[in-house]
C-alpha cells in the first residue's frame, strides 16, 4: 500500500470517531435550537408546533417581564465583570507572592490555594448558601463576633447577589493563580537580574517584565475565564435557589434555564439562548483580535 | 546593606502573612461542611464556630447508608463518571493528535467549531438533546446523560490535548519513523507516554465534570433509582426541612475523593494546562 494512503487511513481513524460525536451532539443540537427558536414548541405544542418566524426573538426584547432583558443583561456583565476583575487580580497577586525565591513550602501553599478550585461546584455553592444563611449562618457568626451587624444575606436581592459573587470569586481565583504560575515559571531569570544591575524598582520589573510575559498566557484564560463565568449556571442557581427572592437574582443563563425548564417555554429559551451566545460569540472574536494571542492555534 | 535585609525580611513576612489567610479563607467553607457532617442530631442548628464540634458522631455517616439510597447513588454516579472519563480521553487523545500532526479537509472549521462550543450557554445544547433524549426515550437511561456528558466534554478535551501534543517536538516520530516505528506505534509508544501529563489532566476534568455535575442531571434522571451523587446530595438541602447532618455526610464523601485526586495531581496541572497551546 502505498505511503500516503496510508497515512490518510491512519488520520481517519484518529479523528473520525470525535468528528461524528460532535456532529452528532454538537451540531445537530445546536441547529435543532434555531429550529425550535423559531418556533412555537412549549409544553403544550410539544409535538404539533410550528414555526412562527421571529416572534421569539422579538419576545426576548420587549416582553415586560419582571426582570426584564435589559435589567438581567446589564446584571450578567456586573457579573462577569467584578468575577474575573477578583479572579485575574487574585490569582496574579498569589501567584506573584508564591513565585519569590525566599518562600518555603510553595507545594503546600499551592495545594492549599486549588482546594476551591478541587471541591465541586454543587458542593461549594451549597455550603456558602449555608454559611450565608441569617440565623445560623458563619458568616453572620463572623460579622457578629467583630460586632458589625448581620445581614439578611438570601432574602434581598443586592445582598444576594453580592453573596453569588463571593462565592464565585472564592472558587475561581485558584485557576488563574495556577495559570499565572505556570507563566512566571516560564520567564528566563536572566531578564530580572540585567534589571537589578539597572537598578529597576520591583514596580518597574512588573510592569515592564512581568506582566507583559504573563500576558500572552493570561489573555486566553481571561477569555475562557469571561465566557465560563458569563455562562455559569451552577452558582447562581444553587446559591440564589433559583433566583431567590422572587426571581431577582438572575444572570442570563439562569433565567434562560428557568424559563426553559420550569416554565416549559422551550421556543423562547431557545431564542434567548441563540442571543447569548451571539453575545459572546462577538465579544470573544473582538476580544482576541484586538489581542492577537490565538493566531499560533490553527 | 543591613538596611536592604531588613526590607527583604518584612517582605517575605508580609508574604507569608498574606498566603496564610488566604489558605484560611480557602480551607475554612470546607472545614464547615466537616464540622456539619460531625454534628449530633440534636445539635444541627448550632451557631458555635468550632470546627470539630462537641460530642462528634459519626452518625450521619451511618444514616446515609442505613437510611437513604446513597450507596445505588455513588453506583449511578461510578458507572456514568467511569464510562464518559473513559471515552472522553480515548476520543481526545486520538483526535487531538489528528488535529496537531495532520493537515486535512475541514480542520480549522472543525477546531473553531469546538472553540465556540465553550461560548454555548448550558441551555443551548441541553434544551435541544433534552427534546431529543425525550422522543428517543433516553430520559432516566444511563445511555441518555452519558451522551449528555461527552458532548459537553469531548470539546475542550480534544481542544486541550491538541494544543499538548503542539508542544512535543515532530523530530522525534521522524526519529522513530526512522527506526521502522509505524504511524500508529510511534503514536502509541513514542507520543502517547510523552503527553501523559495532558492525558491526567483531561481525565481530571472529565472526571471532575461528571461526578459533580448537577443541573443536567437533575432534568434528565428523574427517577430516584437513576440519581447521581449530586441530585441525591440537593434532595437533602431544600427549603422546607433540610437534612443537614446528612449533606453534610454525603458532601464529605463526595468530595475527599475529588480533592484528594486533584491536589495528588495538581503538580500536572502548571504543565499539563496548556490552553490551546500558546505559549508563554
Amino acid at each position: 500500500m502505498n505511503q500516503t494512503l496510508r497515512q490518510k487511513i491512519f488520520i481517519f481513524f484518529l479523528v473520525t470517531p470525535a468528528l461524528i460525536i460532535l456532529l452528532g451532539v454538537v451540531v445537530y443540537p445546536f441547529v435543532y435550537n434555531v429550529i425550535i427558536s423559531l418556533s412555537n414548541m412549549n409544553l403544550r405544542h410539544i409535538k404539533d408546533w410550528e414555526i412562527v418566524g421571529f416572534r421569539n426573538y422579538v419576545k426576548v426584547f420587549t416582553e415586560p417581564s419582571q426582570p426584564d432583558f435589559y435589567v438581567i443583561f446589564i446584571k450578567t456583565v456586573i457579573w462577569t465583570i467584578v468575577n474575573l476583575f477578583f479572579h485575574v487580580v487574585i490569582g496574579v497577586f498569589l501567584a506573584l507572592v508564591l513565585n519569590q525565591k525566599e518562600i518555603r513550602g510553595k507545594g503546600i501553599f499551592r495545594t492549599i490555594l486549588v482546594l476551591p478550585w478541587a471541591v465541586p461546584q454543587l458542593i461549594v455553592a451549597l455550603t456558602w448558601r449555608g454559611m450565608f444563611n441569617y440565623e445560623y449562618g458563619s458568616i453572620n457568626q463572623i460579622l457578629g463576633k467583630v460586632g458589625l451587624p448581620a445581614v439578611e444575606w438570601l432574602r434581598s436581592p443586592t445582598e444576594a447577589f453580592v453573596a453569588a459573587i463571593i462565592t464565585n470569586v472564592w472558587l475561581g481565583f485558584p485557576f488563574m493563580m495556577v495559570i499565572a504560575l505556570g507563566a512566571l515559571q516560564s520567564i528566563p531569570h536572566d531578564l530580572y537580574e540585567a534589571a537589578d544591575i539597572d537598578g529597576a524598582s520591583w514596580y518597574h520589573k512588573l510592569r515592564t517584565i512581568t506582566l507583559p510575559l504573563i500576558k500572552p498566557v493570561m489573555v486566553p484564560a481571561i477569555t475562557l475565564g469571561t465566557i465560563w463565568t458569563f455562562n455559569n449556571l451552577n452558582i447562581i442557581w444553587l446559591v440564589s435557589n433559583a433566583g431567590e427572592p422572587s426571581d431577582s437574582t438572575h444572570i442570563l443563563v439562569s433565567f434562560v434555564y428557568k424559563a426553559a425548564f420550569n416554565f416549559y417555554r422551550y421556543g423562547y429559551g431557545a431564542a434567548l439562548s441563540m442571543i447569548i451566545f451571539f453575545i459572546l460569540l462577538i465579544f470573544s472574536v473582538v476580544f482576541m483580535r484586538k489581542t492577537k494571542v490565538t493566531e499560533a492555534v490553527y | 546593606m543591613n538596611k536592604s535585609r531588613t526590607k527583604k525580611l518584612i517582605r517575605v513576612t508580609f508574604s507569608y502573612i498574606i498566603l496564610i489567610i488566604f489558605c484560611i479563607i480557602s480551607i475554612y467553607p470546607v472545614s464547615q461542611v466537616l464540622t456539619v457532617s460531625l454534628r449530633p442530631a440534636d445539635r444541627l442548628l448550632s451557631t458555635s464556630l468550632e470546627i470539630i464540634p462537641d460530642n462528634a458522631t459519626i452518625a450521619n455517616y451511618i444514616n446515609l447508608f442505613v437510611k437513604t439510597d446513597f450507596l445505588r447513588w455513588m453506583w449511578n454516579s461510578l458507572l456514568i463518571t467511569a464510562s464518559v472519563t473513559l471515552t472522553g480521553v480515548i476520543l481526545a487523545a486520538t483526535a487531538g493528535y489528528g488535529f496537531s500532526r495532520y493537515k486535512f479537509v475541514g480542520k480549522k472549521a472543525a477546531m473553531q467549531s469546538m472553540l465556540v462550543t465553550q461560548m454555548f450557554p448550558a441551555t443551548m445544547l441541553l434544551l435541544p438533546m433534552y427534546i431529543m433524549l425525550v422522543n428517543l426515550g433516553l430520559i432516566n437511561s444511563y445511555l441518555g446523560i452519558m451522551i449528555m456528558y461527552s458532548a459537553t466534554a469531548l470539546p475542550f478535551c480534544v481542544w486541550q490535548m491538541k494544543g499538548f501534543y503542539d508542544t512535543i517536538p515532530s523530530s522525534l516520530e521522524e526519529a522513530g519513523r526512522i527506526d521502522g516505528c509505524s504511524q500508529f506505534q510511534t503514536f502509541y509508544l513514542i507520543v502517547l507516554p510523552l503527553a501523559a501529563p495532558a492525558l491526567v489532566i483531561t481525565a481530571l476534568f472529565s472526571f471532575m465534570s461528571s461526578w459533580t455535575e448537577y443541573v443536567v442531571a437533575a432534568q434528565i434522571l428523574q427517577d430516584t433509582a437513576m440519581w447521581t451523587l449530586p441530585i441525591g446530595l440537593k434532595s437533602f438541602e431544600s427549603n422546607m426541612s433540610t437534612e443537614w447532618g446528612l449533606y453534610g455526610a454525603a458532601s464529605m464523601l463526595v468530595t475527599v475523593p475529588v480533592v484528594v485526586l486533584f491536589l495528588v495531581l495538581s503538580k500536572y496541572l502548571v504543565s499539563g494546562l496548556t490552553l490551546g497551546s500558546v505559549k508563554g
